[in-house]
């Protein structure tokens, strides 16, 4: 049996997403929703349908922003692409998220010193 | 900072969704679409068949119809979503029962009405400031404690100027002149000769109160002095119907009395001297008191003045009491003590009707719970019926607490209703009152719905909704599913523990409605015998007419003028009995000084003062006043002969203990009287207080203040009016066309703030009565129904019709008879409250408790036979066929 999914955390969905399109450029929900599961290692247990509640916070955050367009194979998508404030916000997340890991990292790592004496 | 903007930015897209759903899921579905196509043509891609290319595109997007409810709850208003889609379903199941839900709104409306409308009336007389700048620093001063006629509680010039000058707890102190009948004007030169109400203030009256006028200006001190410019200044409601809001008549002069007189202001709309100081009069103008013309005229004043800021009533009152004692030695010649008492306004114009208010507010506040208590009752019939509904829902995946949210959503739909049609009726009734001007309850015409009444609106009717929605739908709620989706509703057992929660709200109901129904009978019981209270004289058949005439002060003159303007009246067909008076009894009065010539009044036997009347020969006989022993005046009491007065009861029994005192020498202020006859005792200043001292002096001996023409007549007096004025205008082309007062309206107007409780108390308890019979109809009706099938099989084994309906007239009386014993206990006690507003009735007169047993039991067997009847005509075949 393969090692049980990762169940994502409230919120990091919109951090993935705003991550992936600043480093892809403009791209639509499938597209923004394959590029997390493979950038995860198909780690992340992902409804990829779950992306379109993400996608309609941070538009209405002022994110991201939204345009109809045509994809390679000639078929009308919706493109999503990061705005000014969006990079901000992702830079501001993060660094938050850096912090929180290497907080808990260290936590983590924390042996037992008198425990066992 | 971003967040914030981010977050507020948000806020406004989510709004702007809620409107824009259609356009944002057609949006989304395509969106969705081409995701799955995208997904597909990947799959494709790798190799796998078409079907399961598809089939593992859905299984990675993970349900397309979760994905829209997601989405829709990210950008949207989920909450008002949901709201909107139980008002909706509110809506639709109301409009299916049509019937209830007007009884429901109909029940509510009236309960809410009627709570909102005594608010405003409590809100207005009691809890709202007065309307004049810091009013709380406003305080009312009585002489003689408070105790006694006009007379005893005003002030001379010289003890206010004293006070005034010597005190240190008041900014200002400042009077008028509370003798209004003395200073009627009579309006010329503008159409008919006209009365016109007028009250004389102290120059500094309307800045101690701080009211500025409207237009023009307030009086100049010179306006104040004697021999000064003649000054008028008109109220806002007189100026509007005499001179047609004209804002020119300022600086204009009008004839008043025969003088002219410079109209120099206008008073605002909201400053009424009578909803504070005269409840029950309206003032049309305002003249100058000026001090130095009332300096002989005795005790004149009344007396109110503002405190200065941070010192309180208790602080006046205590140095009062230190510094009148002081003044009153400074002035042996003083004939009063000015023992005073200091009230706050508030309390001078509203303390006294506090009790009674709160007991209607209480009254009013059962007839909502009586109406929540039916409320539940309807609903928890509802309920029950809708048992498969709600069951059906909540297997269909609602949680409990969203059906209790849609029921309470009814409750609040149905309350919110309510309150809009009560709003209605609460503010006609207001309407009404304030338009009520012969109810003498300080304020009543400034009753209208303001933002505290909308804010109470609110108030109760969430905690109506609250009330009457709980239980409902929290039983509604918690029904077991299987249960309810086997049964078809007419189980037997399980209604049982319904059945008693409704019996319980019907007892109380019926035990609120006989709190209510005792009340009103005890305070109707105390009007009956206000009413029936011997008064000293027949207000029925009798009316009054104020007089002008000119006698230029003189006595021989006075005489021979009301001797003619009486011949005259008693001329006038129909007309039995005539005669003048100065002050009507309930209407006005003043007191002079009585006591038996060369008697020696111990310590502490106070000789007091009187009240004083001055009248006409015929009068006392056209007010139906009794002559006990002596005789009335005659026309042969003359200025010369020798001065006659006439006594009441109390004040002979006062002066001449044991003794006769016809004949006797009396000491009226100073002069001596001799005492020729003796009239029974007649209630002065109210109807509900026992009289005190009264003499009577011939027109023509001493000088009257005002007079009033009382004729007494076979036909209602109503129909003498016309003539009479004529009569009076032919005899003195100046008689202003006065006001025809019957003097039953005088009665009236003195016990009206009792009948205005009464009355109102008395639709309470009627309304709760009615309320009460629907609840048990409702109850009896909904268990004969439930009963259908088990009154059939009884009926099949031979039960007769008479059993049937025994058994459920006697459901009935068992409930209401819990209702009425649990009420009667609760009344005892509620009783005892209110005995302080009972008028020679016990808080336990058997009368009215009886009444109300036999009322409430009356009414239950008519709403509980109904039911019955209907029971016994059951037919068992059809009954049994049913299921």
């Amino acid at each position: 049996m393969p090692e049980k999914k990762l169940d994502l955390l409230q919120g990091t969905l919109d951090l993935m997403v705003l991550q992936t399109l600043a480093a892809m450029g403009s791209l639509h929900g499938y597209g923004i929703a394959r590029r997390i599961e493979q950038s995860s290692g198909d780690a992340v247990l992902l409804n990829q349908g779950t992306i379109y509640a993400s996608l309609v916070r941070l538009q209405q955050r002022g994110w991201i922003s939204a345009e109809w367009g045509t994809s390679d194979n000639n078929r009308k998508a919706k493109f999503y692409s990061i705005t000014k404030r969006g990079r901000k916000q992702l830079a501001e997340d993060a660094a938050y998220w850096q912090r929180l890991s290497g907080v808990m990292g260290r936590v983590l790592a924390m042996q037992g010193e008198g425990g066992d004496r | 900072m971003i967040e914030t903007r981010a977050a507020l930015r948000q806020a406004l897209e989510r709004l702007r969704s809620f409107f824009r759903k259609t356009p944002m899921d057609r949006d989304l579905d395509a969106e969705m679409a081409a995701h799955l196509a995208f997904a597909i043509e990947e799959n494709l891609r790798r190799g796998l068949s078409p079907e399961e290319a598809s089939r593992q595109a859905l299984v990675r997007f993970g349900g397309v119809a979760q994905s829209r409810e997601q989405h829709r709850e990210a950008r949207g208003l989920p909450a008002l979503d949901l709201l909107l889609q139980d008002l909706r379903y509110t809506f639709r199941t109301l409009r299916r029962d049509r019937g209830f839900a007007s009884v429901a709104v109909l029940i509510l409306a009236l309960g809410i009405g009627a709570n909102i409308a005594v608010f405003s009336v409590v809100n207005t007389i009691l809890l709202r400031p007065l309307p004049f700048r810091d009013p709380q620093q406003l305080v009312w001063m009585a002489s003689d404690r408070g105790v006694g006629g006009l007379s005893a509680v005003t002030y001379t010039v010289a003890a206010y100027e004293e006070f005034q000058r010597h005190n240190r707890s008041f900014q200002n102190v400042t009077s008028y002149d509370p003798y209004f009948g003395d200073t009627d004007y009579k309006l010329t030169g503008r159409g008919e000769p006209q009365q016109v109400a007028g009250v004389a203030v102290a120059g500094d009256f309307f800045p101690t109160l701080g009211v500025k006028p409207d237009l023009g200006r307030l009086f100049t001190p010179e306006e104040c002095r004697k021999g000064g410019r003649a000054a008028v200044l008109l109220s806002h409601f007189f100026w509007r119907r005499q001179f047609a809001a004209d804002p020119a008549i300022v600086g204009q002069a009008i004839m008043l009395s025969d003088n002219p007189v410079t109209v120099v202001g206008v008073l605002p709309a909201s400053f009424d001297f009578g909803s504070v100081f005269a409840p029950g009069l309206k003032m049309d103008i305002y003249v100058p008191a000026i001090m130095d013309l009332y300096r002989n005229t005795g005790n004149t004043l009344a007396l109110l003045g503002r405190l200065r800021p941070g010192v309180a009533v208790a602080q006046a009152q205590a140095e009062v009491d230190v510094l009148m004692p002081q003044i009153r030695a400074a002035h042996k010649d003083w004939y009063g003590d000015y023992a005073t008492k200091m009230t706050e306004l508030k309390d001078y114009v509203s303390g006294k009707l506090r009790r009674s208010l709160v007991v209607l507010w209480c009254a009013v506040g059962l007839i909502l719970l009586i109406v929540c208590v039916n409320l539940s009752n309807l609903l928890l019939a509802r309920t029950a019926a809708r048992g498969k509904e709600f069951a059906l829902r909540s297997a269909l995946g609602a949680g409990r607490a969203r059906i209790v949210r849609q029921l309470l959503t009814e409750s609040l739909v149905l309350a919110g209703a309510g309150a809009m049609l009560g709003l209605g009726i609460a503010f006609a009734i207001t309407w009404y009152l304030a338009r009520q001007g012969s109810i003498a309850l300080p304020l009543l015409s400034t009753v209208q719905i303001d933002d505290a009444a909308l804010a109470w609106t609110l108030l109760i009717a969430l905690a109506a909704a609250a009330l009457f929605g709980l239980a409902p739908s929290l039983r509604g709620s918690g029904a077991n599913l299987q249960d309810a989706l086997k049964d078809a509703g007419h189980g037997m057992s399980s209604g049982r523990r319904h059945d008693r929660l409704r019996a319980a709200l019907v007892v109380s109901e019926v035990g609120l409605a006989c709190v209510l129904l005792v009340g009103a009978g005890l305070l109707l019981r105390s009007f009956l015998r206000v009413l029936d209270v011997d008064l000293g004289f027949l207000p029925s058949k009798a009316a009054a007419i104020k007089i002008d005439y000119n006698d230029g002060g003189k006595r021989e003159r006075r005489g021979a003028i009301l001797q003619e303007i009486l011949r005259r009246a008693s001329a006038i067909p129909g007309i039995q009995g005539a005669g003048i008076v100065d002050m009507l009894p309930l209407d006005r009065n003043r007191s002079g000084g009585l006591q038996a010539k060369g008697r020696i009044y111990g310590k502490g036997e106070d000789p007091g003062a009187a009240f004083e009347y001055v009248v006409t020969p015929g009068y006392l006989r056209a007010m139906g006043m009794q002559i006990r022993e002596g005789r009335d005046f005659s026309w042969q009491d003359t200025p010369t002969s020798q001065p006659v007065v006439i006594v009441n009861q109390v004040a002979a029994r006062r002066h001449w203990p044991g003794q006769d005192p016809l004949g006797r020498i009396a000491l009226v202020d100073g002069q001596d009287f001799r005492v020729v006859g003796v009239i029974s005792d007649v209630r002065e200043s109210s109807v509900e207080e026992r009289p005190g001292l009264e003499m009577y002096l011939p027109a023509t001996q001493a000088d009257p203040e005002g007079a009033e023409l009382v004729v007494r007549s076979q036909v209602p007096p109503e129909a003498l009016a016309s003539s009479l004025l004529r009569t009076l205008r032919a005899y003195n082309p100046e008689q202003p066309a006065a006001e025809f007062r019957p003097i039953q309206s005088i009665v009236d107007h003195a016990v009206s703030p009792r009948r205005f409780f009464v009355l109102l108390v008395a639709i309470f308890a009627g309304l709760g009565l009615l309320l009460a019979s629907l609840g048990i109809y409702g109850v009896i009706s909904y268990s004969v129904t439930r009963q259908t099938q088990e009154i059939g099989i009884r009926m099949a084994l031979g039960a007769t019709t008479q059993r049937v309906q025994l058994g459920v007239i006697g459901r009935t009386m068992r409930l209401v008879l819990a209702g009425i014993a649990l009420g009667t206990i609760t009344s005892l006690i509620a009783a005892r409250w209110i005995a302080a507003l009972l008028f020679k009735t016990e808080p336990t007169d058997p009368a009215a408790f009886a009444g109300t047993v036999l009322l409430l039991s009356a009414v239950a067997l008519i709403a509980g036979y109904i039911p019955a009847r209907r029971a016994s005509r059951i037919d068992p075949m059809i009954a049994l066929r049913g299921n």
